[in-house]
């Protein structure tokens, strides 16, 4: 009954990092290490983690923006990592994304129109008068209008920018949409209006979004599943309900304590991690997270712990379970 | 036309408000009068000018034909200074140093729109496609270009000068050699910057060729600086072309060219002021309009100062 539309199995995306004239290869920085990860169709899985573990090149490399150094990553039936550029080129409008920053997601020197219309135009969806209706249309499914076809981006507010990417990514009619960060330049009000564009829009067409985010709240909102990242690695994995109720990980753990609750009386008991989020390039040996965990035992800096599930759906790397 | 308004109405307004920016500052008004003077001067030469050179197609010594610019010799009229006949005096050949000067701006300005738009045009190509592409073909394209700025465009042109003969053409070889490198490295400095940014991303995550997003994101993009240092260049050219000409490399003798013209009146510096001193404060008007143009056209086109 239920259909994967991304189906990745020990991905990985390492950096090179160069130096020197003739560039020898001194050190990789492992954003992505080793990563499985299972999307249904129609479903909205949140991917949660600090900044700088790996979230952002996990979403690129799910729809082949950076290609992976290794795994294989099957979307639709077709995998990826094996088809040639125009299969990939053909490919292309079913998976689209949305940026973190409007701004400088959208050229500056274009029209609404062409930014929009851009999509089609290169895929010879449509043309001339077709794709001023067309262009119109999408305006108007994002909540903006006629008016705004002809101006710039640097005349609009964060918020119209972002639905100005929105519509841009719908305009090929995509199956999956990563979504990076896509509210969290944004202020709380539009924050919020922005959301629930997204769940109208999922509802409306059936996409499947791929949600990455460091806000847990928004997480919450509006997520079936989540994943938590920490440092290249995928720790746990479950239905955002099963999570918020139960966290497994130690990590999970620290990072729900940190939500802010919107009562003065309600104590709350804070995890402090002790330490530094340790770097890409020389993550600690055995469990990433043994060196600042509160409950790390000696096997933790030796062997990996692998994903298990521990209830029904929802899985951990951890040994203590 | 109603249409075509409303289409464009926010280029439209963007353009003027950036006028309106422009304008305020004094500055750049001046630069920009001067520059359409010389415009103006240029392509109406032949009715500002009292008299008239005459072109002669001559045989050089390596065999080559070239256009000779001739004007008349009037020796009873030798050095006499400003008056309303001769507005600027006339020099040791009794030629009238007002009309020379309206000549030679167009060669002025043939020399620097030339070599300014011959070096922008290599310069954009292959900045752009190394900083786009990256790699290897960076690697080489960028080594390229340093052996190139390495030339002094002094010894080069005295190289081209000495193998080819005394001509314009020759320095403003020279000067093309020499030239493009500074744009390939701005350029490549540019779209390093613009290929990263989202934008170029979302492109090519519909589908976008590289040629696209090259034309339609990354050069449009990258002008604006390219266009400020254009506008600054083009005195620079010139002053460099004078210079030239000043020690004999660039424009052939008897020619209205503004650097020959002080190398000659050198001589009669103290006894003929007029000779050296009209040419000189072309030059000096010019390179100026050229230098407050791009100093208004940067701040304009600068976001970051506009408000």
């Amino acid at each position: 009954m239920e259909e994967t539309i991304v189906n990745a199995t020990k991905l990985k995306k390492y950096f090179p990092m160069k130096e020197g004239i003739f560039s020898s290869t001194k050190d990789y920085i492992k954003a992505v290490d080793n990563i499985d990860i299972k999307i249904q169709k129609g479903e909205t899985f949140g991917l949660v983690g600090e900044s700088g573990c790996g979230k952002t090149t996990l979403g690129r490399v799910l729809i082949h923006l950076i290609p992976p150094t290794a795994g294989t990553l099957v979307f639709m039936g077709s995998d990826l990592t094996a088809i040639n550029k125009s299969e990939l080129r053909k490919l292309r409008p079913h998976m689209q994304i949305v940026f973190q920053d409007p701004s400088s997601s959208l050229n500056p020197r274009e029209t609404v129109k062409n930014i929009i219309g851009e999509p089609l135009k290169i895929n010879k969806r449509f043309k001339g008068e077709a794709l001023n209706t067309k262009v119109l249309e999408l305006l108007k499914t994002v909540g903006l209008d006629e008016q705004h076809m002809y101006r710039y981006p640097h005349e609009f507010s964060g918020g119209q920018k972002q639905r100005i990417g929105v519509a841009r990514a719908l305009a090929l009619n995509p199956d999956f949409i990563v979504l990076d960060e896509p509210t969290s330049s944004l202020d709380v009000s539009v924050q919020a209006q922005i959301l629930n564009l997204f769940k109208d829009l999922q509802e409306k067409f059936g996409l499947t979004y791929l949600f990455i985010t460091h806000d847990l709240s928004v997480i919450k909102f509006i997520s079936d599943r989540v994943a938590v990242m920490y440092v290249g690695k995928i720790v746990e994995y479950a239905p955002t309900k099963d999570l918020f109720w139960e966290q497994l990980h130690p990590y999970t753990k620290a990072l729900l304590s940190a939500i802010p609750v919107a009562d003065p009386r309600i104590k709350r008991k804070h995890i402090h991690l002790k330490g530094e989020v340790p770097s890409l390039i020389s993550p600690p040996s055995g469990c990433r997270f043994h060196p600042r965990c509160p409950q790390a035992m000696p096997k933790c800096s030796e062997n990996e712990p692998v994903l298990k599930e521990f209830h029904k759906d929802h899985f951990v790397a951890c040994y203590l379970y | 036309m109603d249409d075509y308004l409303k289409k464009h109405e926010s280029r439209i307004k963007d353009i003027r408000f950036m006028f309106h920016l422009f304008r305020k500052s004094l500055l750049s008004m001046i630069g920009l009068a001067i520059i359409i003077a010389l415009l103006l001067v240029a392509l109406f030469a032949p009715f500002i000018a009292k008299e008239h050179p005459t072109y002669a197609e001559v045989s050089t010594e390596q065999g080559t034909t070239q256009v000779e610019e001739r004007w008349e010799i009037h020796f009873d009229k030798k050095l006499l200074p400003p008056s309303t006949d001769h507005f600027f005096g006339t020099d040791d050949y009794g030629r009238d140093i007002f009309s020379m000067i309206v000549y030679g701006s167009q060669t002025s300005l043939r020399i620097c729109i030339l070599v300014i738009a011959i070096s922008t045009l290599i310069g954009v190509v292959l900045g752009g496609l190394a900083g786009y592409f990256g790699g290897v073909l960076d690697e080489i394209l960028m080594r390229i270009t340093d052996v190139f700025l390495s030339i002094p465009y002094l010894i080069l042109a005295l190289a081209i000068a000495a193998a080819l003969g005394r001509s314009i053409d020759h320095i403003m070889e020279a000067m093309i050699i020499t030239w493009w490198p500074t744009y390939a490295r701005l350029m490549r400095g540019q779209v390093l910057t613009i290929r990263e940014q989202p934008f170029v991303e979302a492109a090519r995550s519909v589908g976008a060729k590289n040629s696209r997003i090259l034309l339609h994101h990354i050069l449009p993009n990258s002008l604006a600086p390219l266009l400020v240092q254009i506008t600054l260049d083009l005195g620079a050219v010139l002053l460099v072309a004078a210079g030239l000409s000043f020690i004999g490399l660039g424009a052939s003798p008897g020619t209205a060219e503004w650097g020959l013209m002080i190398s000659d009146g050198r001589s009669f510096m103290f006894h003929a002021w007029w000779y050296v001193t009209f040419p000189g404060l072309a030059i000096l008007l010019v390179v100026l309009g050229f230098n407050l143009l791009g100093d208004g056209l940067r701040d304009v086109t600068d976001p970051k100062l506009r408000r």
